[in-house]
């Protein structure tokens, strides 16, 4: 293997892995990033001419920390190095074959990114930082935000888990569960941004949500008895087996209804169905596992041929008794028209409509004019369907909205 | 703040597209002034004739044609009062030919 393979590799599987374990000590992410990132530097010079070390892993994390070092003489000379150099000290455990073994903190680190203290939204992208090694301008391109602005807000979340604190900790039993849901949720948002380019057609953005399931199996490891942890990763395994499923030959979208289920990754279902019926024997239900379980029942069509709605209805009623989300009221009013009828779904629609955020939200429109026109109010339903398509960002699902809005005023 | 999204494509290869893909356009373009109107985040907006119609004044003399020789020309503009700089991104994303070429967003002088 060459040279920058193998560092890519390493930088792959184990960025995150050193990033933790620099910073858990100092709690000072940014230069921990920045140690690190010299060490690549160092790696990619020195590599080719003295060859791959035999733990590249070892390696790095060993010039990281004498970068570090480095650094804190160079920024903090005085008393406030001194605690610094001391916690860089002497951390590594050496076996007796000089193996390094370096433990593993990255789920510490998510924890910490995730910390009430640091703000909601850049949760994920912080996340996406510093356990991956994404760059700020990639991650600005992925959750749409201006580059600079993404780099001030992560470098503000930086400053914040250094000054005000916040531990590199697993918390608590009591308090893991509330916890761990804010590290599960960033996770899913990473997820959640993939899955919106469907065809992987922005070069700047990496596949999300690759690493949203790579992070997800990250979590899913480190908590295996963690019920919500397993079926955050049942959820997006689901949703990822359908991923070609969503488009045509020609790229044009193809709603969940009217996809070949013959075309779904049958082996992530699979590992999927099985993620989820382990957690459900721990007995400790949660957001994550029923939505997954929603997802599960959409999944049971490809063996059935027919589509379970009053359990999915049921599942999205407990879904709605957790979250009270509006997301989450129109799903269910989609599913109850298909138990029920159009009218009824339309129904549980209008129940929703004082909610403010609704007006520029896509999905809401796009429901709306599904069940009107499904009721026979074509003009209403044209209505609602020029709203969604004013609303919509991606080419495919435009089209695909433009087309239902024709059929209903010709 | 009032942003100003200029879009911008390539004029002939707008031309070129498939005649079924150009005729979503004006129907798109429609949804989302109304989409816009509605989020009550309109001020004004404008599409522009094509730039063999634009003549350029520089220095002293009169010029056929655009300011600068791109290959993608500004093709209109939306402008935007919005919160912050993030929700004239969710916009500009919006834009039907964003696909096509590329919105800019810009923060007007106040």
């Amino acid at each position: 293997m060459d040279v920058k393979a193998t560092a890519e590799a390493v930088a792959r599987a184990s960025y995150g892995k050193l990033v933790a374990f620099l910073a858990a000590r100092t709690r000072d992410v940014a230069a921990a990033e920045d140690a690190l990132a010299e060490a690549f530097a160092t790696a990619l010079t020195e590599w080719p001419a003295r060859g791959i070390p035999r733990t590249p892993e070892a390696w790095l994390l060993t010039v990281a920390r004498r970068k570090l070092i480095d650094a804190a003489r160079r920024r903090q000379t005085g008393e406030q190095a001194a605690p610094t150099l001391a916690l860089l000290a002497d951390e590594l455990v050496e076996a007796a074959e000089g193996e390094v073994q370096i433990p593993d903190e990255r789920l510490r680190l998510m924890f910490a990114c995730a910390h009430p203290a640091i703000d909601e939204g850049v949760r994920a992208p912080l996340i996406l930082q510093t356990v991956l090694g994404f760059d700020a301008a990639t991650i600005a391109s992925a959750f749409l935000v201006a580059p600079a602005a993404m780099g001030q807000r992560l470098v503000r979340a930086k400053n914040r888990i250094r000054q005000a604190g916040i531990p590199f900790r697993v918390p608590e039993r009591e308090a893991l569960a509330e916890r761990l849901d804010a590290v599960l949720e960033a996770i899913y948002a990473v997820f959640a941004e993939g899955w919106a380019d469907p065809a992987g057609t922005q070069p700047r953005t990496r596949n999300l949500a690759e690493e949203g399931i790579w992070l997800g199996r990250l979590v899913a490891s480190l908590l295996p008895q963690e019920p919500e942890a397993l079926g955050l990763l049942a959820l997006m395994l689901h949703a990822d087996a359908r991923r070609d499923a969503r488009r045509g030959t020609q790229g044009e979208f193809i709603a969940l209804a009217a996809q070949d289920p013959a075309r779904w990754n049958a082996a992530l279902i699979d590992e999927a169905e099985e993620l989820l019926l382990h957690a459900s024997r721990m007995a400790r239900p949660g957001r994550f596992q029923l939505e997954a379980a929603v997802q599960s029942a959409h999944a049971a069509r490809r063996q059935s041929g027919s589509t379970d709605w009053a359990a999915i209805v049921q599942l999205y009623d407990a879904l709605l008794a957790i979250t009270g989300s509006v997301v989450v009221a129109i799903n269910r009013a989609v599913a109850l028209a298909e138990l029920q009828g159009a009218e009824r779904g339309l129904a549980a629609l209008d129940a929703l409509q004082d909610d403010q955020r609704l007006a520029q939200y896509q999905p809401y429109w796009a429901a709306c004019a599904a069940l009107l026109a499904r009721s026979g109010n074509a003009r209403a339903a044209a209505e609602a369907y020029q709203r969604a398509i004013g609303l919509e960002s991606d080419p495919a699902v435009r089209a695909f909205l433009q087309q239902a809005y024709f059929s209903c005023t010709t | 703040m009032k942003v100003l999204l200029l879009m911008y494509h390539d004029e002939k290869a707008l031309q070129r597209m498939p005649r079924e893909e150009l005729g979503k356009l004006p129907g798109a373009f429609a949804a989302y002034l109304q989409s816009l109107k509605d989020g009550g985040v309109l001020v004004g907006n404008h599409g522009l004739r094509p730039t063999a119609e634009a003549r350029t004044v520089r220095k002293d003399a009169v010029l056929d044609g655009p300011f600068a020789e791109t290959k993608e020309q500004l093709a209109g503009y939306f402008l935007l009062e919005v919160p912050d700089m993030d929700a004239a991104l969710a916009w500009a994303k919006r834009v039907p030919t964003a696909a096509y070429g590329a919105v800019e967003a810009r923060p007007v002088w106040t």
